[in-house]
């Protein structure tokens, strides 16, 4: 890259500030950032939520005014296709309205909605080619075809006359960068554009991205807060912490020698899959500066101290949830979703099972069917020696003193209304636990276990960070002592280095307390430092079930080979971008009312190592 | 709390804490014959220093009517509003926590009120218990009682997915803890909206059924019978219905920007 220097870079940004204004006064968005970008080169801005690279992104697009920023300061020199520089921050709109689409091309994170609902694909792509290139009907749907074809899209033809709902995420993604290279632009901006996609979806996705940059020499300015994903697609990085770039360098360079210290921090809170091989007991997440290697030595002492024989808590055999599928003037159910199919697995005292698969495997319904929040078909569901799908309602709203849960959102598992004290306090007051003075002083010793201060007994929820949320819906699990948590995606909507600290606090929890969890996650990186045991879910049923070092170092399902393969590593010395992968899609779990699945029947591979037979 | 000391909740709680007031004041200063009073001589006057507001088809004082009439537009409406609230929200709760059977019920039977327009259920029910003050409390009340359900049930099932709620219940928080103390207070905010838009309807509603004879009998004054008995004149004396329409735009006026700044103090978010 470095012998591109002295070619004029396509796009150089410099010192651009903006600001937004609100009802309180101007607030700063980002400020002095400079970067530039050579054709046929990525540049990944890597960056926390509100570090300000999608601000950034905008900025370049011009776009950013429409949220009700403005361009305080600075120029974005972009060279044109004659080599004159034009400073898009004083461009007209007329102008602008030419270079978006045509010579910089956009995606967006949500596939879901940056697709037009009322339109065919067809009509999509089209219209960017006739109103930039004033192609006719024709010359347009022909290269329509092309761009379809481009972007591997099977039955380019078929796919012209669907509409946007008809389509999987990754197709819809697919066809988001087929509307965005349809007038060949030499800059493509993508702002996170596999973060809401299931892990081989993105595999292939980023592998698009980057054959199309070699291809046809574009330059691409990726947005992304996954080091993982940095280290699979970028040539150089530009890493941003509150609105400022604090450090730009070569992949390499950044990974191996990172001068900041915001840099090696989050680089060391990135868990890279294929770290943990050949260590027994799960490890705490690495995080610079914090409390501590003492307190890392105490763990994995305790850890790793020879446990008496392991002791089910939790034994699930057989479960099965299916959802109605209502349709007809009757509403009478006319097929089932098949959640989760023949689901058996045994949970230890004190361990922790990680449940890993993609979206709609069915990994979330088996953890909620556990707790009755949704009512399973069949199975049984054993815990501490009771079986919990015998209980009547007050039985089980008493079983539930053993079995609590984390959910996913930070946001929208804590009530608005409601004070943190009183939101921790609750479950205590539902089974009378504790009154008073004694119910004051347990929830402040909650508050001071998951490292909250006291101050915030009195607040509400969104005066604090979704890390700090996340805290208080352990404080609230962990309320009634409970044996068992059920950890729904706990961690995957916080940033990284908030990620580990929470995945810590877990760890910590369970080994002064001896809880187990269920750790339910679509991070394979995350589940392979945390868990004890590992059960890989696809379509409703566990294909692979055995000790985490078992079947994540020894996948035998082709299904877990397939996904381990998929999983970006933050390393850019293990490059996986292959062209052109394609996973095999997943089937739909629906089936008409009366279809009998077969039975899931295991092959033991190895000692406790299972795996889904056919 | 700086934050809602701005103009606009000053002057939306200014002018609601005016028309009570004089609501309540009025009766006990201004003699109720005031109001009822016929000028033959002074039919229809402008406004002037005789007349502050001017005079009516029967040369009542505009002015004294309407202050005279506050009393009785506002009892009216915030009764029926408040028993709609009374009777919905439970009926709404109900139907959208606990869903099923209950909820089919409860829907078909709001669906089938909601075909029915506003004001000719009021009329009808008001025509069979017999037109008097309670009567048509009970009449507006019940008529409006099926666009509060709607609403209530939309928003409970909006609220019921979300994951707090599942929280509570992973918990062993049972379902009147849960409806009380999650549900209720994340659904109040367009429950709140809902009522003060409901109140000026019900104003107006109120007036319908005066017309009709339904609702206030003369020669008692209440803004809804001083705007529909104005319907004949508006031509030769405007006034007569601009003096009730204004105090009722006012007080709707005030009602909603009230309303807004309610719905911000309850909200921890807005602190």
């Amino acid at each position: 890259m470095r012998a591109d220097m002295q070619v004029a870079p396509l796009l150089s940004v410099d010192k651009l500030r903006v600001e937004f204004d609100t009802g309180g006064g101007k607030v700063v968005g980002v400020e002095d950032v400079s970067f530039s970008i050579w054709a046929g080169e990525t540049l990944c801005v890597v960056g926390e939520s509100g570090s300000g690279k999608s601000v950034t992104a905008l900025s370049v697009m011009r776009l950013v005014e429409f949220g009700g920023g403005r361009i305080a300061q600075g120029r974005l020199n972009f060279a044109r296709p004659d080599g004159a520089a034009i400073d898009l921050a004083g461009t007209g709109p007329a102008l602008m309205r030419q270079l978006r689409g045509n010579e910089i091309g956009m995606i967006f994170q949500e596939p879901m909605t940056s697709l037009n609902p009322v339109f065919t694909i067809e009509r999509q792509l089209t219209d960017g080619l006739r109103i930039h290139k004033g192609l006719t009907a024709e010359a347009a749907r022909a290269k329509a075809l092309d761009l379809l074809k481009s972007v591997r899209i099977a039955e380019p033809e078929r796919m012209l006359r669907r509409y946007p709902h008809e389509l999987s995420g990754g197709m819809r993604q697919r066809v988001v960068i087929a509307m965005a290279m349809a007038c060949e632009p030499r800059l493509l901006i993508a702002d996170e554009p596999t973060t809401a996609l299931d892990v081989t979806i993105q595999a292939e996705i980023l592998a698009l991205i980057d054959r199309l940059k070699r291809e046809n020499n574009m330059a691409v300015l990726f947005i992304t807060h996954d080091m993982a994903v940095v280290a699979q697609m970028a040539d150089r990085v530009a890493v941003m912490y509150r609105g400022k770039i604090i450090e730009t360098g070569p992949v390499a360079e950044i990974f191996e020698n990172p001068r900041e210290d915001y840099t090696k921090a989050l680089l060391a809170a990135v868990p890279k899959l294929g770290e943990m091989r050949g260590r027994a007991a799960p490890e705490r997440m690495r995080i610079i500066g914090d409390e501590t290697a003492r307190a890392d030595a105490a763990l994995a002492e305790r850890s790793a101290a020879p446990k008496a024989k392991p002791k089910p808590l939790l034994e699930v055999k057989h479960l099965t949830t299916r959802f109605p599928v209502k349709g007809g003037v009757f509403r009478r159910t006319v097929a089932q979703v098949h959640a989760v199919e023949d689901v058996s697995f045994t949970l230890n005292v004190g361990e922790t099972l990680a449940l890993v698969g993609e979206s709609g495997c069915g990994k979330s319904s088996c953890g909620r069917s556990i707790l009755r929040l949704i009512e399973p078909q069949s199975g049984d569901i054993w815990i501490g020696g009771r079986e919990i799908r015998a209980l009547d309602r007050h039985e089980l709203r008493r079983a539930r003193r053993d079995m609590q849960m984390v959910f996913q959102d930070p946001f929208a598992s804590l009530n608005p209304y409601r004070r943190l004290a009183d939101q921790v306090a609750e479950p205590m007051q539902n089974f009378g636990l504790a009154t008073g003075r004694e119910l004051q002083d347990r929830v402040a010793e909650l508050f001071d276990r998951v490292r909250l201060p006291r101050s915030f007994l009195r607040r509400f929820p969104h005066e604090l960070s979704g890390g700090q949320r996340q805290r208080v819906a352990i404080a609230r699990a962990l309320a009634v002592n409970p044996k068992l948590i059920i950890a729904d995606e706990a961690v995957s909507a916080l940033d990284v280095s908030v990620q580990a600290q929470v995945l810590n606090l877990m760890m910590e929890l369970q080994a002064d307390l001896g809880l187990s969890y269920l750790f339910i996650s679509h991070d394979i990186a995350v589940v392979e430092r945390v868990s004890h045991m590992v059960g890989v879910m696809y379509l409703g049923r566990i294909v692979e079930l055995g000790p985490r070092a078992a079947v994540l170092e020894n996948p035998r399902h082709s299904y877990t080979q397939a996904l381990i393969s998929a999983v970006p590593v933050a390393d850019p010395r293990q490059k996986r971008l292959r062209d052109d992968l394609t996973f095999k899609p997943i089937p739909s779990p629906v089936h008409p009312v009366g279809y009998r699945p077969s039975a899931s029947l295991y092959d033991e591979v190895a000692p406790g190592h299972f795996v889904l037979q056919g | 709390m700086k934050r809602f000391l701005s103009a606009k909740s000053l002057f939306g709680l200014g002018l609601v804490v005016l028309f009570v007031l004089i609501a309540v004041i009025a009766p006990l200063a201004v003699p109720a014959d005031y109001a009822t009073k016929m000028v033959m001589t002074a039919r229809l006057h402008p406004p002037s220093f005789d007349h502050l507001l001017g005079t009516d088809q029967l040369g009542r004082d505009l002015f004294y009517r309407v202050i005279l009439g506050a009393r009785t537009s506002i009892m009216i409406a915030a009764a029926a509003v408040v028993m709609s609230v009374v009777i919905g929200l439970p009926l709404g709760m109900i139907a959208g926590y606990y869903g099923g059977v209950a909820d089919n019920v409860l829907m078909r039977l709001v669906d089938t009120l909601l075909s029915f327009p506003a004001l000719l259920l009021a009329l009808t029910i008001s025509a069979v218990l017999g037109p008097n003050l309670h009567n048509t409390i009970i009449a507006i009340g019940v008529a409006f009682t099926p666009y509060l359900a709607r609403i209530i049930r939309g928003e409970v099932l909006r609220v019921a997915q979300m994951p707090y709620v599942e929280a509570a219940r992973a918990a062993g928080t049972t379902d009147l803890q849960m409806m009380v103390r999650h549900v209720l207070p994340n659904i109040m905010p367009p429950v709140i909206v809902q009522a003060t838009i409901s109140l000026a309807f019900a104003i107006l509603a109120e007036a319908g059924l005066s017309f009709l004879g339904l609702g206030t009998q003369p020669p008692s004054a209440s803004w809804g019978l001083m705007i529909q008995a104005s319907r004949d004149y508006l031509d030769v004396a405007p006034w007569t219905a601009l003096v009730p329409g204004a105090a009722v735009a006012l007080m709707v006026l005030g009602l909603n920007m009230f309303g807004d700044v309610l719905r911000d103090v309850l909200d921890p978010r807005t602190k």
